[in-house]
C-alpha cells in the first residue's frame, strides 16, 4: 500500500509547479493550465485526506468532484475571455495586457 | 422739482432700449427713439431752468440750492457716506441746459450725418449713455457721485471715439483717450480720498462752512490732486494729448463730447469746488490759472499750422478751455465786484463756447460730409456750394474771435477783464492768445470756404449743401450764438450767488476787438487769395518752428519715449521678469514636485497581473510566517 506521504508530496510538487508556471509563463493559455495544475493538486489532497483520515465518510470525494466541475466551468469562461482579449490586442501574451492601467 | 429725476432716467431708458433692442429696430426707429427722449430731456431742462431762475431769491440775494433727491447709498461711518442724488444750483442748472440743448442738436444732426452707417443703433445708444452720465455728473450732490459719473462719461467717450472699431487709428485713439484720462483720474480719486478722510464728508462745502485742524492743511493737497483729474478730462497741458486724437470718432461726437460738454467737466469741477479753492487754497487756484494759460498758448500756437480741420478745432477747444481755467484761476475773492469776476466769466464762456464750438464742429461735419475728407487741401472755395454751412460757420468764427455782437465777445471780454484785474501780464498774455484764436480760426475759415478750389476732386463729386436734419442744428446754434451774449448771465451765476450786472470795460473790450480785427485782417491778407505766397514764404522762413508746431511740439513723441522706452523697459520689464521667473517659478516647482512624487509611486500600479499575484503571494507567505512564529 502506498503511503499517504507520497500522495501529498506529489500534490505539493504539482501545486508549486502550478504556482511557478503561473508566475513565469507569459501566455495566458499556459497560465490557465498552471491554474488547472493547482486545482488538481488540491483535488488530490481532498481525495487523499478523505481516503486515509476519514475512510467512513464521502465529503472529500464529493468536494473534489465539485471542484472539478467548477474548474471546468471556469476554464470555459477563461477561454472565452482569452478569445476576446485576442480579438482586442491580437495577442494572448499577459505582459501585453496592461491596458487596465492606463 | 421732483421731476428732475426724469432728466436722468429718460436717457438711461433710451440707452437700455437701444442697446438691448437696437438690433431688431430700423435705423429710423432707433434715431427717433433717441432723439425723442432727448427732446423730452431738453424740455425738462429748460423748464427746470425757467422755474429755478424765476423763483424768488433768498434773503442774502442768492438762489436757493435745491436737493430734490439724496439717497444714502454706501455708508462708511456715521457721517461719511456716498450718496446718490440731484443737486440744483445755478451752475448745475446752467449745465443741464447746455448739455441737453447741444445733445439734442447732435441727436438731430446725427440722423443725417450717420445715415446708413453700420451700427447706427449702437451709436444712438452710446449717445444716450453719454448724455445720461454727463447730466448725472453735473447734478451730483457729492464729490463721489461726481466721480462715478465722471468715469461713466470717460467710458462713453471711449466707446464713441472707437465707434469705427474696424479702423486701427480709431481704436488707438480711443485707447489713448481712456488711458490718459484714467491716469489723470487716479489723481482725482486720491484727492477725493484725502478730502473725505480729513473733512469727514464727501459733500461740497458751501459758503460759510468751516474746516478745522489738519483739514485746513490737507485740503489744498486734495484740491490739487482733484485738479489733476480735471486737467486730464479737460485736456490741460500736458495731459491734452488724447483730445486731438479723439477726433477719429464721428464728427457729431466730437461736437458733443470733445468740444462742448465732457471736456468742460474739469472746469465744472473747479467751479464746483470754488468755495474751497477760494477759502483754503488760493495758491492752488492760481496754479490752475497758470496751467490754463500755458495750455491756451500752446494749443493756439499748434492750431495755427494744423491742416486737418477737426484737429484745428480740437486745439482751439483746448485753448478755449484754457481760457475758462484761467478765468477761474485768477479769482482772488468770492465777491464778483472785487476779484471774483472770473468765476462768472468762466461759466459764461463755458456756456457760449459750448454753443459756438458745437456749431463749428457740426459745420465741420457738414463739410466733411460733402467732400469726404478732413484735410484742408481737399476744400477751398466751398462757399458757393454750401451757403448755410458757410454763413453759420462764419458766425461761429466771429464769435470765437471775439467780435461783437456775437456771444464769444461778451464772455471772452469778461475773462480778459478778470485777468487784467488779477495782473496786467496775464491780461496781456490772454489778449494775445485771443488774437491768435482769431487768426487761426480765420485761417481755417478761408482755407475751407475761399482760397483755391480743389477742382480735380470736386469735378467727379460736386459738394452739396447738407440735408435739413443737418442744417437745422447749424441754424439753431447760429441763432443762439448771435443772441447768447445778451443774456444777463451775471444775474444767474456768480461767484457768491448774488446778482451781478455785466458791464463792459471799454479799455479791455476795445483792445481785444482791435487785436481780433488785426488778426482777422492778417489772416485775410495771408490766406484769402487763390495763391498764398506769404503763407508759403513764412513756412519756408520758419521751417523749424513750423515743423515743430505741426508735430505739436513733439509732445506725443515725448510721451511715447517716456512710456515705451523708460517705463516699459526699466520698470515693466523687470517686474515681468520677476513675475515670470520668481512667482511663476515657485508654483511651477510645486507642480513639478507633486508630479515627481506621483511618478515615483506610479510603478506600484503596473497593471501587470503576474506582478500583483507575486506581491499577493509574498504577502500570504509573510502572513503564514507570522502565524507560525
Amino acid at each position: 500500500m502506498i503511503h499517504m506521504e507520497y500522495y501529498l508530496i506529489m500534490s505539493a510538487i504539482m501545486f508549486f509547479a502550478g504556482i511557478y508556471g503561473f508566475f513565469t509563463r507569459r501566455s495566458t493559455l499556459t497560465i490557465l493550465i498552471s491554474i488547472e495544475l493547482i486545482l488538481n493538486a488540491t483535488d488530490i489532497n481532498f481525495a487523499v485526506f478523505n481516503r486515509f483520515l476519514f475512510p467512513d465518510s464521502m465529503e472529500g470525494y464529493f468536494f473534489a468532484l465539485f471542484s472539478i466541475a467548477i474548474s471546468a466551468a471556469e476554464t470555459a469562461v477563461a477561454i472565452a475571455i482569452m478569445i476576446n482579449i485576442y480579438r482586442n490586442i491580437q495577442s494572448i501574451q499577459v505582459n501585453k495586457l496592461d491596458d487596465l492601467k492606463w | 422739482m421732483e421731476y428732475t429725476i426724469l432728466i436722468l432716467l429718460l436717457p438711461l431708458l433710451s440707452f437700455l432700449t437701444l442697446g438691448l433692442g437696437g438690433k431688431w429696430m430700423s435705423h429710423r426707429t432707433a434715431g427717433l427713439i433717441g432723439t425723442t427722449s432727448l427732446g423730452a430731456v431738453t424740455v425738462l431742462s429748460w423748464l427746470t431752468a425757467g422755474l429755478y431762475f424765476t423763483a424768488p431769491r433768498l434773503a442774502d440775494g442768492t438762489f436757493e440750492t435745491l436737493i430734490p433727491y439724496n439717497f444714502r447709498w454706501l455708508p462708511f461711518t456715521e457721517t461719511l457716506s456716498i450718496d446718490m442724488g440731484i443737486l440744483l444750483d445755478p451752475i448745475s442748472v446752467m449745465m443741464l441746459v447746455v448739455i441737453s440743448t447741444v445733445s439734442l442738436m447732435v441727436h438731430i444732426y446725427s440722423m443725417g450725418y450717420m445715415k446708413g452707417e453700420r451700427g447706427f443703433q449702437r451709436y444712438y445708444a452710446f449717445l444716450s449713455l453719454f448724455t445720461m452720465s454727463m447730466l448725472g455728473l453735473v447734478v451730483a450732490t457729492n464729490i463721489f457721485q461726481m466721480y462715478l459719473f465722471w468715469e461713466l462719461v470717460g467710458v462713453s467717450s471711449y466707446l464713441l471715439i472707437g465707434f469705427y472699431y474696424t479702423k486701427p487709428e480709431a481704436v488707438a485713439a480711443s485707447k489713448k483717450a481712456f488711458i490718459v484720462t484714467r491716469f489723470a483720474d487716479l489723481g482725482f480719486l486720491i484727492g477725493i480720498l484725502v478730502y473725505g478722510y480729513y473733512t469727514g464728508t464727501y459733500g461740497f462745502f458751501g459758503e460759510g462752512a468751516e474746516l478745522t485742524g489738519m483739514a485746513v492743511k490737507m485740503v489744498p493737497l486734495a484740491l490739487g490732486l482733484m485738479f489733476i483729474g480735471g486737467a486730464g478730462k479737460s485736456a490741460m497741458f500736458p495731459l491734452h494729448i488724447w483730445l486731438p486724437d479723439a477726433m477719429e470718432g464721428p464728427t457729431p461726437v466730437s461736437a458733443l463730447i470733445h468740444a462742448s460738454t465732457m471736456v468742460v467737466a474739469g472746469v465744472y469741477l473747479v467751479a464746483r469746488m470754488f468755495p474751497l479753492f477760494i477759502g483754503y487754497a488760493p495758491d492752488v487756484l492760481h496754479m490752475v490759472a497758470y496751467v490754463g494759460l500755458i495750455t491756451a498758448f500752446y494749443a493756439a500756437s499748434v492750431a495755427c499750422v494744423q491742416s486737418d480741420i477737426k484737429r484745428v478745432l480740437a486745439f482751439s477747444t483746448i485753448s478755449q478751455i484754457g481760457f475758462m481755467m484761467v478765468a477761474l484761476g485768477v479769482c482772488t475773492t468770492s465777491d464778483p465786484h472785487h476779484g471774483g469776476l472770473g468765476y462768472m466769466a468762466s461759466m459764461f464762456h463755458l456756456f457760449t463756447h459750448a454753443m459756438f464750438k458745437a456749431l463749428l464742429f457740426l459745420g465741420a461735419g457738414s463739410i466733411i460730409h460733402a467732400v469726404h475728407s478732413n484735410e484742408m487741401s481737399a476744400m477751398g472755395g466751398l462757399r458757393k456750394y454750401m451757403p448755410i454751412t458757410h454763413w453759420t460757420f462764419l458766425i461761429a468764427c466771429l464769435a470765437i474771435a471775439g467780435i461783437p455782437p456775437f456771444s464769444g465777445f461778451f464772455s471772452k471780454d469778461e475773462i480778459l477783464a478778470a485777468c487784467f484785474q488779477f495782473s496786467p501780464v496775464v491780461g496781456w498774455a490772454m489778449t494775445i492768445i485771443a488774437g491768435m484764436t482769431a487768426f487761426y480760426m480765420f485761417r481755417l475759415y478761408f482755407g475751407i470756404f475761399w482760397g483755391t478750389e480743389n477742382k480735380e476732386l470736386h469735378a467727379h463729386h460736386t459738394p452739396h449743401e447738407s440735408p435739413l436734419s443737418m442744417s437745422f442744428p447749424l441754424m439753431f446754434l447760429a441763432v443762439v450764438t448771435c443772441v447768447a451774449g445778451f443774456i444777463p448771465f451775471g444775474h444767474f451765476t456768480s461767484s457768491n450767488g448774488t446778482a451781478y450786472d455785466i458791464h463792459l470795460d471799454w479799455t479791455v473790450a476795445g483792445t481785444s476787438i482791435a487785436v481780433a480785427v488785426v488778426a482777422i485782417l492778417l489772416a485775410t491778407y495771408i490766406y484769402k487769395g487763390e495763391k498764398q505766397p506769404v503763407a508759403d514764404a513764412m513756412q519756408h522762413r520758419f521751417k523749424g518752428l513750423w515743423t515743430a508746431a505741426y508735430h505739436r511740439f513733439y509732445l506725443d513723441e515725448v510721451y511715447q519715449y517716456v512710456t515705451h522706452k523708460i517705463i516699459f523697459r526699466c520698470i515693466c520689464r523687470p517686474i515681468a521678469w520677476f513675475d515670470r521667473h520668481v512667482v511663476d517659478g515657485t508654483f511651477d516647482f510645486l507642480a513639478w514636485s507633486a508630479n515627481a512624487a506621483g511618478d515615483s509611486i506610479r510603478t506600484l500600479q503596473s497593471g501587470r497581473i503576474q506582478q500583483y499575484v507575486f506581491v499577493f503571494l509574498l504577502g500570504t507567505l509573510a502572513l503564514i510566517l507570522l502565524l507560525l512564529v
